[in-house]
């Protein structure tokens, strides 16, 4: 009679693979990994049989060719006889310009709608509710081309600015709003310094790098007034008022710099077909940034209020009971305290937004999708190419971007000790 | 058993979609219908008509080649196309071939690995501005912005116009026919440019066409025709010859009107060998005898296409010009059959 203590006789057999506990999930894992590896490798191989079959190899060479198609929105120079590459930078520079300005605005407007969507103020409060319930429910292609839509057919066409009695006259003869964008006055300098080109690849201002080191200083002095005023608050428990020594070492020497290279501004002003002179923000532009920045706002309202709601009633009545007012009890208690919960949500949608800023095809703004995956794709007729680049460099973006500001909120996280 | 059948019927689906496939002609008969890439909308070339039903220009093509094959010229279906994904389209096989407007060019037909089959309008560029502005050559355009379809020859010819005169202008790229519309009407643009034909033809649905004014400089040439992939050459050759069939038979005076007539009762050894009464063509392109008189039949010779649907009789009112035949004087001339 055999006893069940018994162990099992025999060594290893294959049927444990499927039968035993013991193996079964690693058996499942392995046969999983092997069937997606050849997925994967199917469909690669499948592309490359195929496209060297219709005799089109995968090659990049064509980056280097001339472009031989202007763009209307550079931030760099290039002209048509330029390669598809600085092309493809040029698009590349207007999606980070729209995807930067986007996201600042989308924070500004989405911090000061979350906070007013809790106002005590009944009309402020249901009038953000509407805001933000129009913008996130309707897909944002559509805001943008309704955008576009408006600029073209509401604003009046600079030839309306001509004559002696015109149908549209200049802002402060400063400003000029078209319906082909929006026309300011420029920063010009008589005594301007000069350029310094940067690797080949573009020319820094040297009067902005000029700019931007002094204004660097002044923040460095600011500081320094600030430690100076925390010392003398901790030693006598009186702060001393500094405010106009910050805007001094802020604001003296920048004026000074700017008298110094001789700062004027160039106003736009008719000639020929169009203005001409001053800043020319195209209405492209203007229709993808608000109406990018105005859909992400609703979201980011949604989260900033999310995380003022998480921070316990108690916090603001204590701020309440040590006498600070409501607006100091936003600033210093609740927000910060509120950032632990909003930042991570909020680097998701400053990804979307980056990623959304490629609808830019439905306005005609020559963003990446624009240049690389448009008009180059289309001349050079390399598809597969095209597409792997601008998915690795939107990858790469999107990257970078969670990179930053994750290294932001191990900061501003709960330090737990 | 049942788990087998399902892994291979699996991996059959899949081999069989990863295919290009190398004839074409089989893939549409067994189909049962052509797909032809055409415009997204161009009033005389493709545009819907009231009933959604394509009409136009190129879409006679499709008709014709549909024609050829099946008998029928309904059995067709349309996939409206912008400047930007038509090669992409074709190139993956999700049309047959496309009739939309299309410049031959020599990187289209040797580096993006299409085939032009032929020519079925001779066209160039030309601007078009409001008369308002008192423009009377493109030379006197400095500065101006111009609204141009993305991806098209025509944003190649009007850099290297601007660049030549050394003139300075500012593009608005644009997707559609029906935006660059909204835009130039708008005023968001002092200048349209596309093929001159298309420029009558947008002027031609506008409220006041008489506002505009087209400039007398045509800056490029631009031989628009049908395309097809690459590396099926019988494929290319049918459709090559529907299109010459279509010329051939204005040149015979073969109409849409006396064509039974003279399929029954034709003297003529060029139009028997045409119709198929005559010969074995049809059958050296693996179509029936009578695949040019069903093609003919469709919409009407090449000068019928043209009368019904860009001539001057029509709102677009476009003349023959370099698209008459050899024998009046135009560029259009049909290589025998035989």
């Amino acid at each position: 009679m055999a006893t069940v203590s018994e162990p099992p006789q025999g060594g290893f057999r294959l049927s444990q693979l499927i039968y035993d506990t013991r193996y079964r999930s690693m058996t499942i894992q392995i046969v999983t990994l092997i069937g997606v590896l050849s997925l994967i490798y199917w469909l690669g191989a499948n592309v490359a049989y195929n496209l060297a079959a219709l005799g089109k190899p995968i090659d990049f060479t064509f980056l280097w060719a001339p472009a031989n198609y202007d763009i209307n929105q550079m931030l760099i120079k290039y002209d048509s006889q330029d390669s598809h590459a600085r092309a493809a930078l040029v698009g590349l520079l207007n999606t980070l310009l729209v995807a930067v300005l986007g996201c600042v605005l989308a924070t500004v407007v989405g911090v000061i709608v979350g906070v007013l969507r809790l106002s005590s103020n009944w009309l402020v409060a249901r009038v953000m509710t509407v805001y933000v319930e129009a913008f996130r429910n309707v897909p944002v292609l559509l805001w943008i081309v309704l955008a576009m839509a408006i600029l073209i057919e509401a604003l009046p066409q600079p030839r309306d600015f001509r004559g002696d009695d015109p149908a549209a006259s200049m802002l402060f003869d400063a400003v000029a709003f078209t319906n082909r964008g929006i026309y300011l006055p420029e920063p010009l300098f008589t005594r301007s310094l000069g350029e310094v080109p940067f690797f080949g690849i573009f020319d820094i201002s040297l009067d902005l790098l000029a700019l931007l080191a002094v204004l660097a200083a002044g923040m460095l002095a600011v500081r320094a007034i600030g430690r100076r005023a925390e010392r003398i608050q901790n030693a006598t428990g009186d702060r001393p008022t500094t405010w106009y020594l910050s805007l001094g070492v802020i604001a003296l020497p920048v004026l000074v710099l700017l008298a110094l290279l001789g700062f004027h501004l160039g106003y736009p002003e008719l000639k020929g077909f169009n203005f001409a002179g001053g800043i020319y923000l195209r209405n492209s532009f203007i229709a993808l940034w608000l109406a990018l920045s105005l859909y992400t706002a609703a979201f980011i309202a949604e989260i900033v209020r999310g995380g003022i709601i998480a921070i316990s009633k108690g916090q603001s009545e204590a701020a309440a009971a040590l006498g600070l007012r409501p607006n100091r009890t936003m600033r210093l208690v609740i927000l910060p305290q509120a950032l632990r919960v909003i930042i991570p949500p909020l680097i998701s949608q400053y990804l979307n937004l980056t990623k959304n800023s490629s609808l830019a095809i439905g306005v005609g703004y020559m963003d990446l999708t624009g240049t690389l995956m448009g008009t180059s794709l289309n001349l050079s007729g390399r598809e597969l190419e095209c597409v792997m680049l601008t998915m690795l460099i939107y990858l790469a973006i999107s990257l970078v971007i969670s990179g930053v500001f994750n290294l932001y909120n191990q900061r501003v996280k709960l330090k737990e000790r | 058993m049942t788990k087998t059948v399902f892994w291979g019927v699996l991996a059959a689906a899949g081999v069989a979609a990863g295919m290009v496939s190398a004839n074409t002609l089989d893939d549409v008969k067994a189909r049962g219908e052509l797909i032809c890439g055409t415009n997204t909308g161009l009033v005389g070339f493709a545009a819907p008509d009231a009933n959604g039903r394509y009409e136009g220009f190129d879409v006679a093509w499709c008709r014709a080649v549909a024609a050829a094959i099946f008998g029928d010229p309904e059995k067709i279906e349309f996939k409206p196309l912008t400047t930007t994904n038509r090669f992409t389209a074709l190139a993956a096989g999700e049309v047959d071939l496309v009739v939309r407007n299309t410049t031959w060019t020599f990187t289209r037909d040797v580096d993006l690995k299409l085939d032009f089959v032929g020519v079925n309008y001779y066209d160039g560029q030309g601007f078009m501005v409001p008369k308002e502005l008192g423009v009377t050559s493109a030379r006197e355009l400095d500065g101006a912005t111009v609204c141009i379809q993305k991806g098209t020859t025509t944003e190649l010819n009007l850099s290297d116009f601007f660049r030549a005169n050394n003139i300075s202008y500012e593009p608005v790229p644009i997707e559609t026919n029906a935006e660059a519309q909204q835009q130039y009407l708008a005023g968001a643009c002092d200048v349209y440019t596309t093929d001159a034909s298309g420029l009558a033809a947008t002027r031609a649905s506008f409220e006041a066409p008489g506002d505009h004014i087209i400039l007398p400089e045509i800056v490029s040439k631009e031989p628009l025709g049908p395309l097809v992939r690459h590396g099926d050459s019988d494929w290319a050759d049918l459709v090559r010859w529907v299109h010459n069939a279509l010329l051939a038979a204005e040149e015979l005076g073969v109409t849409s009107a006396n064509i039974e007539e003279l399929s029954a009762s034709t003297e003529n050894p060029e139009i028997a060998r045409l119709l198929g009464t005559e010969g074995n063509l049809g059958e050296m392109l693996g179509l029936s005898a009578d695949w040019a008189k069903n093609a003919i039949k469709a919409e009407g010779n090449y000068g019928e296409i043209f009368e019904k649907y860009i001539g001057e009789g029509t709102p677009i009112g476009l003349a023959r010009g370099l698209n008459a035949q050899w024998t009046e004087g135009g560029l259009q001339y049909a290589p025998p059959f035989r």
